[in-house]
């Protein structure tokens, strides 16, 4: 049993910034989060001054690996002009700068300090996807890597897993999809920002400039079932099914609860918190479940005194289309097994009573991984502020948003919750 | 019996001779394959080594078309995927292994739940041989 968690101050987000997420050829690790950095401090309402902020906490998963230099907190703490002040990296996989969030809440609620920026970025197209899935793959666990799971490995044998024990098929992981990609269109930060539609009449076109026949597909399943248009990456996981390779930065300001009036009319308060880590696949009780996002979502829920029906919508770490229905289902939206029917009766849409991964997702706005935590998070800034554009969730009276975030294959998951007062 | 550590490098070992081997809990008889040093379940101190029969099912899979170097350099790729899955033992605990002996481009022939009995998959040459766990069908 856990003990119910409290922060010993509040704390609140009062400026978010994000880079658009995709690959860049002419953008490193810098130039991204400079542009995250910049965005933060437009977005400040009342400003903030740089040389206020008393520390950075920076998420980075494998930039050693990817572009054979480590040491990201200083670096970027020379980016921004914060030297001498303390810079540090939190590494939790794909959910880093869920930790370097976490790491600036506990800095800020325990007193240390008042004012804490922390952020995420990463590197990654540089590579092959060979090299990609090698890096990646080292945040699996030992024995899984071993024997030749892949990421997508991994999430594959757990959709063979859901799929035998819930009667699920291909086709309901497609729903997932088809909605995650109805939503990017609408975020213009998106790497994908094209429905599966849009990317029919894309190749239907381009086959007719070149003289080849048209790809004749009935609707966007069937394109989807199309093997050359969705071929195999680890099956029962197809190329829709995976999230891009991205490169990426987020960055948010955190200050403590009495400051936050200084900053903005208009801030949002962290009511709930929580992380938990998790075995290998092989050791796992449930093959359809995550230990560390149920552990994270109990922290989480414990400490706001919420329930998951009072969550209005969610970001979740879908970097596979399997691992959403799992976590809808592990955070308590669902119950487990109704996650697939849920996505397919479209009550996950943006205009359905749980409208989930509103930015698209990491499917279509991308997954540079240690900056994905806070990317998810500066989805549920923009839509708890009312600043989310044209995929604004309309619910009356939205105040409650919340973000999951996982790392490796379980082995961290995070829960945020954030609240409008 | 076994003096051998607790360890994923006495675990590999055994993996070359052809046993696929556990740690027992002589305190509340819990089974960790691979082998834990520390009991999870109720942290006793003493463990044994026990072998597995080296039967099981299959409990999940995946057959991976978008391989990592080192699998590229045993002869995988996108036109010669291969299978990799998790099995439960006849003993109770889950293993991760390489699956042969099943089409991995046919994957939807693969059952779950199928009965599958070990083998030990050896690669390179002498002090660089490694073993890979590997299940195929009983």
């Amino acid at each position: 049993m856990q003990r119910k968690r409290k922060l010993g101050r509040g704390v609140a987000v009062v400026g978010a910034g994000m880079s658009k997420f995709a690959m860049f050829r002419d953008k490193d690790s810098k130039d991204l989060f400079a542009l995250a950095f910049r965005e933060l401090l437009a977005s400040v309402d009342k400003g903030v001054d740089p040389h206020d902020i008393d520390a950075l906490y920076l998420g980075n998963f494998s930039n050693d690996f990817f572009m054979h230099q480590g040491h990201w907190g200083p670096i970027i703490s020379d980016l921004i002009g914060f030297t001498p002040k303390p810079a540090t990296r939190t590494e939790g996989a794909c959910a880093s700068s869920a930790l370097a969030f976490r790491e600036g809440v506990f800095a800020i609620a325990s007193g240390f300090y008042d004012i804490v920026l922390v952020g995420g970025v990463e590197e990654m197209s540089k590579r092959s996807t060979e090299e990609v899935a090698e890096g990646l793959a080292l945040a699996t666990v030992p024995y899984e890597g071993r024997v030749g799971f892949t990421f997508p490995g991994v999430f594959g044998a757990l959709a063979t897993a859901y799929f035998a024990k819930y009667g699920a098929t291909r086709e309901h992981l497609m729903d997932v999809t088809i909605k995650s990609h109805s939503n990017a269109p609408l975020n213009p930060k998106a790497q994908f920002p094209f429905s599966i539609r849009d990317m029919m009449n894309t190749k239907a076109e381009s086959a007719k400039k070149k003289g080849i026949p048209i790809p004749q597909w009935e609707d966007e399943k069937s394109f989807l079932r199309d093997p050359r248009a969705n071929p195999v990456v680890a099956w029962p996981m197809h190329l829709y099914d995976c999230c891009p390779i991205s490169d990426g930065a987020a960055c948010m300001l955190l200050v403590a609860e009495e400051l936050a009036r200084d900053f903005t009319d208009n801030p949002l308060y962290v009511i709930g918190i929580g992380q938990g880590s998790g075995k290998g696949l092989h050791a796992a009780e449930n093959l359809t479940s995550m230990e560390a996002t149920k552990y994270a979502a109990d922290e989480a829920y414990g400490m706001s005194g919420l329930k998951p029906e009072d969550i209005q919508f969610s970001e979740v770490h879908d970097c596979f289309s399997i691992a959403e229905l799992i976590h809808i289902e592990d955070l308590g939206f669902f119950k487990p097994g109704q996650g697939y029917k849920a996505v397919a009766e479209g009550l996950t849409r943006l205009d359905g009573p749980m409208p989930i991964n509103t930015s698209g997702g990491l499917k279509c706005k991308g997954h540079p991984v240690g900056a994905t935590g806070i990317g998810q998070l500066f989805e549920v800034w923009k839509q708890l502020r009312g600043e989310a554009g044209e995929r604004q969730v309309l619910k009356k009276d939205l105040r409650i948003g919340a973000a999951h975030n996982l790392g490796g294959t379980g082995g961290t998951c995070t829960f945020v919750i954030l609240e409008r007062r | 019996m076994e003096e051998r550590p607790f360890s994923d490098i006495s675990y590999d070992q055994y993996l070359k001779e052809e046993r696929l081997m556990g740690s027992r809990c002589k305190e509340c008889g819990a089974l960790f394959v691979p082998p834990r040093s520390i009991c999870v379940k109720c942290y006793g101190s003493e463990m044994e080594w026990v072998e597995m029969k080296g039967k099981g099912t299959l409990a999940a899979f995946t057959c991976i078309t978008v391989a990592p170097p080192f699998m590229i350099a045993q002869g995988f790729d996108r036109k010669h995927p291969y299978c990799s899955g998790v099995v439960e033992l006849e003993e109770g605990a889950r293993v991760d292994a390489r699956i042969e002996g099943v089409d991995a481009s046919k994957p939807e022939d693969i059952k779950m739940g199928m009965p599958l009995k070990v083998k030990f998959l050896h690669w390179g040459e002498g002090e660089n041989q490694e073993t890979f766990l590997a299940f195929q069908p009983a």
